[in-house]
């Protein structure tokens, strides 16, 4: 096949393109190389824009949540482009580095953040056919990858020489090495169901969602993926209003612009992940395959889009927990995490490696629904069960700490008001 | 083995992050070197066709042992050496100790380097790297090993369990 300019550009616009080049230029040794490069560069450069809108989205549904009108100034009325005006400013800030710091590792950390939560993307199937490399093992890359992020943590604690950043990336650290537990565990639910742990094989493997299969393994994994990325309500990293700002108190200008970049990114592909192993990825009906007679592949779009949609929402049920729930404290963070999440998880894990292998011995030919509600009831039963248990430990513990007459399900009307009244007075 | 070229400079890195990490004074600097080496062998599996064991590799060493190894390291505040004495450190018999079990090391590691020279360094292994063929091995092959190290790793931990209970109720009599 030789080259055609309009084909080439018309390649473009149902994103075969990386299969064009493969066809005129395949037998080339200068082409894989070359795609590589390519595709790394705009899929970093094309992350690292996205901040700005995802900046600017979660800014303005968050003032909107809380009954604000949020940016309106820079960029017509709906201050689209406050997130430049502030990378602007961080820009021209002087990037100042403590005495006594660490200069390696001060100035390594940001970098490092930001390039593990880059990344990351290499693996993420983006339509069918698109995505960086299929490689067989993509899960144990994603783990591989955000394990080694926590070291850039560490760095900017350390390399600070300050105690109370130093405090803030031990607290970091302790949060996000519990919470890998339960994620880990929950990404190997999928990998069971799929019987692949190649993020590609996992989309196309989805003819229905895993989240209809195992509803509870997705929500641990969205819960978890929050305390992942250190958001609200797992945002002790943080902690604006107590700790003042964790790890990275001590930067300044873009260095800490970077951070926020990265944990921008890094919420970005955990909602893509989420979206891509809980919802079906660039599944939508089947669609996603359509190609109309004239060649052209028009389901390829069309599941790029509905990837879009899927991580939209992801990272929109993300700004709504952060602007519902109130924050943890430390010892219930990881009270919740290692007495709930983890061995829930393992359960599930347990249970759905069990049933997967009970349905293939006794019933091979099942239906992908029968296949899916049997999944959905053990789900359904495993909830109640945990539900029951949480609502008798914490009654126990409330008789025990107000004595049993004390309680019941209705309020004493008389304490009832002293405490509407005291509310009063405290506002 | 891919790339002769890859491998020459991953081969580099490797080296000079292993010999910066032994004379490294400051012992996170030591940590950091440790991990850009785990991940330089990383990269030497993906050549090998090995991703998932690459993968592990950096999970398990580069992740989760390293970032301990920082932990406490910054925790102690023990990251500068203290003085000549710390540098020279241990006892004499640990010194000949090191250096026997190095030679020990390296001689096994010539003779095995020989034995590859006598049949061909050319001829292409495949290597079934897939965790499904790793985990059939792994149970099937070296079943006794591998249960043998799941009870080291046991042992340790009750030994650390008892350790820290006997501390505790020290404290409150």
């Amino acid at each position: 096949m030789s080259f055609n300019l309009i084909d080439f550009l018309l390649s473009f616009l149902d994103m075969t393109v990386l299969d064009y080049a493969n066809e005129v230029w395949g037998d080339q040794p200068w082409l894989s190389p070359l795609l590589s490069v390519i595709y790394i560069v705009v899929i970093a450069t094309v992350v690292l824009l996205l901040v700005f809108v995802v900046g600017w989205t979660e800014r303005k549904v968050l003032a909107r949540m809380q009954d604000r009108i949020g940016p309106n100034r820079v960029g017509g009325r709906y201050g689209m482009l406050q997130m430049v005006a502030d990378v602007v400013k961080m820009m021209t800030k002087e990037v100042i580095i403590p005495a006594g710091a660490d200069r390696w590792a001060y100035l390594a950390a940001p970098v490092v953040s930001l390039a593990t939560s880059i990344l990351l993307f290499a693996v993420l199937p983006l339509a069918p056919g698109v995505v960086g490399v299929n490689l067989p093992s993509g899960i144990f890359y994603v783990m591989a990858i955000s394990s080694v992020s926590i070291v850039g943590l560490l760095l900017a604690g350390w390399g600070s020489n300050n105690k109370y950043a130093l405090l803030g990336a031990f607290r970091a650290v302790s949060q996000l090495v519990s919470y890998e537990v339960p994620l880990m565990i929950t990404l190997l639910v999928p990998v069971i169901l799929a019987g692949t742990l190649s993020l590609v094989s996992i989309v196309e493997e989805q003819t229905i969602p895993y989240f209809f299969y195992v509803p509870l393994a997705g929500i641990i994994f969205f819960i978890s993926i929050l305390a992942e990325t250190g958001r609200s309500p797992f945002d002790l990293l943080e902690a604006e209003s107590e700790i003042i700002a964790g790890f990275h108190i001590e930067y300044s200008g873009m260095y800490f612009g970077l951070f926020m970049a990265a944990e921008y990114i890094a919420i970005m592909f955990m909602s893509a992940l989420f979206a891509t192993v809980y919802w079906g990825g660039y599944n939508f009906f089947g669609l996603e395959d359509l190609v109309l007679a004239n060649g052209f592949a028009i389901g390829r779009p069309i599941g790029f889009i509905s990837l879009i949609v899927k991580i939209a929402i992801a990272f929109f049920i993300f700004m709504w927990v952060r602007a519902t729930l109130p924050r943890f404290r430390i010892d219930q963070l990881l009270d919740f995490n290692w007495k709930l999440m983890v061995p829930l998880s393992l359960v599930l894990l347990f249970v759905v490696v069990l049933l997967n292998k009970a349905i293939d011995v006794y019933a091979p030919g099942i239906t992908e629904f029968g296949r899916m509600s049997i999944h959905l009831l053990s789900n359904v039963i495993i909830g109640i069960v945990v539900l029951e248990i949480m609502r008798r430990r914490a009654r126990r513990k409330r008789e025990a700490e107000e004595g049993p007459d004390a309680g019941g399900w209705r309020m004493e009307p008389v304490l009832a008001e002293s405490d509407e009244t005291q509310l009063a007075h405290a506002d | 083995m891919g790339n002769p070229i890859v491998f020459l400079i991953l081969a580099g890195v490797a080296i000079v992050a292993a010999i910066m990490m032994v004379t490294s004074r400051n012992a996170v600097y030591s940590a950091l070197w440790l991990v850009l080496n785990f991940s330089a062998i990383a990269i030497f599996y993906l050549l090998l066709n090995a991703p998932f064991i690459a993968m592990v590799q950096i999970t398990v060493y580069a992740g989760a042992i390293m970032v301990l190894f920082l932990f406490v390291i910054m925790l102690l505040g023990a990251e500068q050496l203290r003085g000549v004495t710390a540098a020279i450190g241990g006892e004499r018999w640990q010194q000949v100790l090191a250096v026997f079990s190095g030679l020990l090391l390296l001689g096994t590691m010539g003779i095995l380097v020989f034995q590859g020279m006598g049949d061909g360094g050319d001829t292409a292994v495949t290597i079934n790297s897939s965790p499904a063929a790793l985990g059939v091995r792994l149970f099937e092959v070296y079943t006794f090993p591998f249960e043998l190290t799941g009870i080291l790793l046991l042992a340790a931990m009750i030994g650390v369990a008892i350790f820290s209970f006997k501390k505790k109720k020290k404290e409150e009599s």
